[in-house]
């Protein structure tokens, strides 16, 4: 079954692998003591693992374009299993009330550590969805989201710190300075195109953090604000594992509120420009869509959401430092989004799930974790460069004449 | 004067190091229009790899000259080796997939190869063994311009001019133009694309490898971490001086390394990073497509 | 949509109460865990292992004598890589096994993240490493204590020994933004003005990583400094001696403890001859600190790493202050810890209010043939 060939072209992908890794694996050298250890045993296992990794990947190719070859008899356009649950109400709404109920209950069945770690990941959800608005909808490639999400987190610091504001207070206007700054900034930068205003919110988003590592008298700098207190809950004072189930409820409504908005808002005559400006802008502009406007706003919309998850950042760690806000974060919540399937809100949840609770569970890994993170997202998006729940919106344009918009 | 001279010449030498890392992005960009993310990890591997390299040679007692150009090569080999095999396997699968998926991939490449190296080799930094001598006949001048600092100016003036000969008189330079003015027409001509592609990427990863090279010896220090910041930067210095520019790429490099340079000398430290990056932003609003970029026209 | 949103609240709200409800549950278990945080993983792991190891060896000694008052001492050892939001989970992990007391964070910023966590759940913290003077000065945190000298003990060493020792009369305060340097830099700057007897003449960051440092080593020498003082870690100092004795540049290089580890005489290599580094006082003649050497060198066959013996002695005041105090309760073993004085690896010591270790300071090294030694 497994020609000679293919046998072949392992072996040669392996000799090629020894090769390649040779100086980085084998090679050690203690520059001081003046040592050179050679670990030719590496050599062995880079050569057997690439062997064996290269067979696996030509079974599936071969399996894959098998599978293809029958498709193509059957002709039958089948939409993958997961979107077709979601068009459906019938079966979209016990799912989501299902999901809900594990949600709320979550709290009671797991550990506070669980409980903490959930939230964070759900927080990135947020973040997911928030950016897939600017990204995944309106196709603005945005590499500096972070900015958005640090000012939210110092607004809540700042004015705790000196005007003595609640959580509640600031949740608001942790959000609207973002959005205010994502029209501020977006004025300028939205006429680039493509992967020029990529590499300028990657700048924006670094100048933020460098302003807020550098400018003690306004964020005390590199060492941060800490004690900000957590959410009250009409004055109550809440123990330690109350605060934070609290802080995991707040973050699930935060969630459910989010994907209403960003659902309507789809599927509303604002969703519909972005989405048409991400597939054309001059056919775009010749139907009369305000171009500007409609980038404002997705950029803004987007900043809004995350300014609210980093006020809910703030409250949750009860510290904020420039630390937290790296380019390496604005990337991870890109790859949320694109490796969940950009534009797709069931996507975007799934990316996030994985991406952040991943590396907490792979905790056992510690040292490898970094590696088998990179290593992944490559190996998803040579697999699956739609992302794990590919578009869904695709199937609004060939609606039917009776159905009305979900 | 001395000081502005100081500060030109400092600003100089960054700059050349920018333009030898961000050539590998432009030209990347040129041809599959990719942000290659990875790239700033070839330029550590090649860094490193002469590291490796360089210490077993002195440890062997080899001379000094013998030791630069046999590291050299090594470096400019293995990250070429590198960047072949990047290319292959992370982006020649996707060249049809939506546009972003290239660039997660190339997100999670430079994530890997980071932690490849840190679990391979240390985290821990290490010293990189002086390669460039310090000649006697700068000494005169040496509080000004140091030894490393003519070797980077005059190796990058080489390299850049041995680039210009491979991209306007040779066969594969000839096909790399076409290629990236218009990858179905080159097809059509007969060029083969995939080769154009990898011809490319170890083209950049040796010039990345030879920069990693003369930065390391220069600071005398290496560790896995060293290609992030640098590739953040001369991908800034390639759009700056309009991606898919070649000359733009040296162009928008040393305006960058000199700004930084100027700002750190007359300013402040704290905000050169603030700098480079408003300087980038003034330049695009005012030139959305960089320096010597070309204003693109959509037809309909 | 809409109503589930609602009803959630409500059900949220139930929950809550549910929550509230639920006593603080105490920690009476068979075992007294120990719980050791920082980072074990990641570019800062060199600074956070070998507590982990000093730990180890303490309890496994602990333990071979019958443990405290009978009961064993457990280990419970989380990474949070140094990083502000992981540490809060590795902190709730902690305290959701039921951790009695806690040795670590490494990091100031972790510390302060996961601090107001442990003090909630009144589990006591030591750090053989946070040196932020505000974990303690602040007197926010009540639970916590160290074993190291905080960042300005350290800036006044180092500014006392430039002014008085090498009469320098005008020095460059440089850092590399990071927290733990840019806070020690504050602190020298405001002593100098305050002496009067020197003048700052420039007080800027350099940016970790960057590709060179030539125009700020350029600044410092147009400034005419004769002293430089770094706050920050080995790789950005030896970057910038290294840079100064390219300039042919003859100013004092005076650092902290960041630099006062052997790697940077490793990079510098001979750059670092002259360099000085404050750093905590030599115990090389303290018995305890030989037999805790002695011990890891046994135990895991090299010499241990940064911070050990700082962690081996706050693994001691920890066990040793609940073994007096016969308890585990947050106020017992604080007040423990203020009364009872310990014999550790860094010398017979005590907390006072705030939580620092009384008897533990600063002293000046210098690079001299490849080595740091002891400046009198």
């Amino acid at each position: 079954m497994f020609p000679v060939k293919e046998l072949k072209r392992s072996a040669l992908i392996s000799l090629w692998f020894a090769f390649l890794t040779f100086p980085i694996m084998v090679i050690k050298v203690d520059p001081i003591e003046r040592t050179v250890n050679w670990r030719w045993d590496n050599l062995f296992f880079v050569a057997l693992g690439s062997f064996v990794v290269s067979i696996l990947a030509k079974v599936y190719l071969i399996r894959k374009e098998r599978r293809a070859g029958l498709k193509k008899v059957s002709k039958a356009v089948t939409e993958p299993f997961v979107q077709r649950i979601l068009r459906e109400p019938r079966f979209l709404y016990p799912l989501s009330i299902a999901v809900l109920i594990f949600a709320i209950s979550f709290p009671f069945f797991f550990s506070t550590y669980q409980t903490n770690i959930m939230t964070t990941a759900l927080m990135y959800v947020v973040l997911g969805l928030g950016l897939n608005i600017v990204v995944g909808v309106a196709g603005l490639l945005d590499l500096g989201y972070v900015a958005f999400y640090a000012v939210g987190a110092y607004s809540y610091a700042l004015l705790n710190l000196h005007f003595n504001m609640g959580f509640w207070a600031v949740l608001p206007i942790g959000g609207l300075f973002a959005a205010f700054l994502g029209i501020l900034l977006g004025f300028p930068v939205l006429r680039l195109r493509g992967d020029y205003l990529a590499i300028v919110t990657l700048g924006f988003g670094e100048i933020i953090r460098l302003i807020l590592e550098n400018w003690n008298e306004f964020s005390k700098g590199p060492s941060g604000i800490a004690n900000i207190p957590r959410p009250g809950f009409f004055g109550m004072e809440m123990n330690f594992d109350s605060g934070i189930t609290y802080i995991y409820y707040i973050v699930v409504a935060l969630v459910v509120f989010t994907i209403f908005v960003v659902n309507r808002l789809q599927s509303s005559r604002l969703g519909r420009a972005w989405l048409a400006l991400r597939e054309d802008e001059i056919a775009c502009q010749a139907m009369g869509i305000d171009k500007t406007k409609t980038k404002l706003i997705a950029f803004s919309l987007g900043a809004f959401w995350a300014g609210l998850v980093g006020v809910i950042f703030a409250a949750k760690t009860t510290f904020v430092n420039p630390a937290s806000f790296t380019f390496l974060e604005s990337a991870i919540i890109l790859s949320i989004v694109v490796l969940g399937g950009m534009g797709s809100i069931v996507g975007v949840i799934f990316g996030a799930l994985i991406l952040i609770l991943m590396p907490e569970y792979l905790r056992a890994l510690s040292e490898y974790r970094m590696l088998a993170f990179g290593g992944i997202l490559v190996v998803m998006m040579v697999f699956k460069p739609d992302g794990i729940i590919s578009n869904v919106r695709r199937s609004y344009q060939f609606k039917k004449h009776s159905s009305t918009a979900e | 004067m001395d000081y502005f001279i100081e500060l030109f010449f400092g600003g100089l030498t960054r700059g050349s190091i920018y333009a030898l890392i961000a050539l590998g992005y432009t030209m990347v960009y040129g041809i599959i229009g990719l942000i290659n993310f990875a790239h700033g990890e070839i330029y550590m591997i090649g860094a490193f790899t002469s590291f490796i390299v360089a210490t077993v040679l002195s440890i062997y007692g080899f001379p000094l000259l013998a030791i630069v150009v046999i590291a050299g090569l090594a470096a400019a080999v293995w990250s070429s080796a590198y960047g072949y095999t990047v290319e292959k396997l992370a982006y020649r699968p996707l060249r049809n997939a939506p546009r972003l998926a290239p660039l997660i991939s190339a997100i999670g490449m430079s994530i890997f190869l980071q932690n490849y190296v840190l679990l391979a080799q240390t985290s821990d930094f290490l010293p990189f063994p002086a390669l460039i001598p310090e000649f006697e006949f700068m000494e005169p001048v040496a509080h000004i311009v140091g030894s490393s600092d003519l070797t980077i100016l005059v190796t990058t003036a080489f390299v850049m001019l041995g680039l210009t000969f491979l991209i306007k008189f040779t066969k594969i330079g000839k096909a790399m133009r076409a290629t990236a003015q218009d990858k179905t027409m080159a097809v059509l001509v007969g060029i083969n694309v995939d080769r154009v592609i990898s011809a490319t990427f170890v083209i950049g990863s040796a010039l990345a490898a030879i920069g990693g090279m003369l930065i390391a010896s220069h600071i005398g220090q290496i560790n896995f971490y060293i290609g992030f910041i640098a590739g953040i930067k001369a991908f800034t210095a390639a759009v700056l001086g309009g991606i898919g520019s070649i000359p733009g790429a040296v162009l928008g490099s040393l305006v960058l390394g000199l700004t930084e340079s100027f700002a750190t000398g007359y300013v402040s430290s704290d905000y050169e990073d603030v700098f480079a990056f408003s300087l980038l932003v003034l330049i695009l609003i005012f030139k959305p497509s960089g320096l010597l970029g070309k204003a693109e026209t959509k037809k309909v | 949509m809409r109503s589930g949103l609602k009803k959630k609240m409500f059900v949220a709200a139930v929950a809550l109460g549910f929550a509230m409800a639920l006593p603080a549950a105490g920690f009476a278990g068979d075992t007294i865990k120990l719980g050791v945080a920082g980072a074990q993983s990641g570019d800062l792991a060199s600074y956070g292992l070998p507590t982990v190891k000093a730990a180890e060896l303490v309890v496994a000694q602990y333990n071979a004598n019958g443990g405290i008052n009978g009961k064993k001492v457990e280990l419970l050892i989380e990474d949070d890589v140094c990083k502000p939001e992981v540490a809060t989970n590795t902190a709730t992990k902690l305290v959701t096994d039921g951790v009695d007391v806690v040795l670590g964070h490494i990091c100031s910023g972790a510390t302060k993240a996961a601090l107001p966590i442990y003090k909630e759940a009144g589990v006591v913290v030591m750090s053989p490493s946070a040196t932020n003077p505000g974990l303690t000065q602040s007197g926010d945190y009540p639970n916590f204590f160290r074993t190291i000298a905080s960042d300005d003990a350290q800036a006044k060493t180092e500014v006392d020994f430039a002014i008085n020792v090498i009469g320098a009369k005008k020095i460059a305060v440089i850092h590399d933004k990071g927290d733990y340097g840019k806070g020690l830099a504050e602190f020298a700057k405001k002593f100098i003005e305050n002496s009067g007897k020197a003048e700052v003449v420039l007080f800027e960051g350099v940016t970790p990583g960057a590709v060179d440092y030539t125009a700020i080593v350029q600044k410092i020498k147009r400034k005419g400094a004769d002293a430089v003082i770094f706050g920050g870690y080995h790789p950005e100092a030896s970057k910038i001696v290294s840079m100064m004795k390219k300039k042919r540049m003859k100013t004092t290089f005076i650092s902290d403890d960041g630099v006062k580890d052997d790697t940077f005489i490793k990079v510098a290599g001979k750059n670092a001859e002259g360099v000085y580094a404050s750093g905590p006082q030599d115990n090389s003649k303290n018995p305890l600190s030989t037999k805790a050497i002695a011990d890891h060198k046994k135990e895991y066959g090299e010499d241990p790493g940064a911070f050990y013996e700082n962690a081996y002695s706050a693994a001691l005041a920890l066990l040793n202050a609940i073994d007096k105090a016969d308890s585990t309760e947050m106020d017992a073993v604080v007040k423990a810890l203020r009364t009872e004085n310990v014999d550790t690896p860094v010398g017979k010591i005590h907390f006072d209010e705030n939580g620092d270790a009384v008897g533990v300071g600063f002293a000046m090294y210098q690079v001299q043939n490849g080595q740091y030694v002891e400046v009198k």
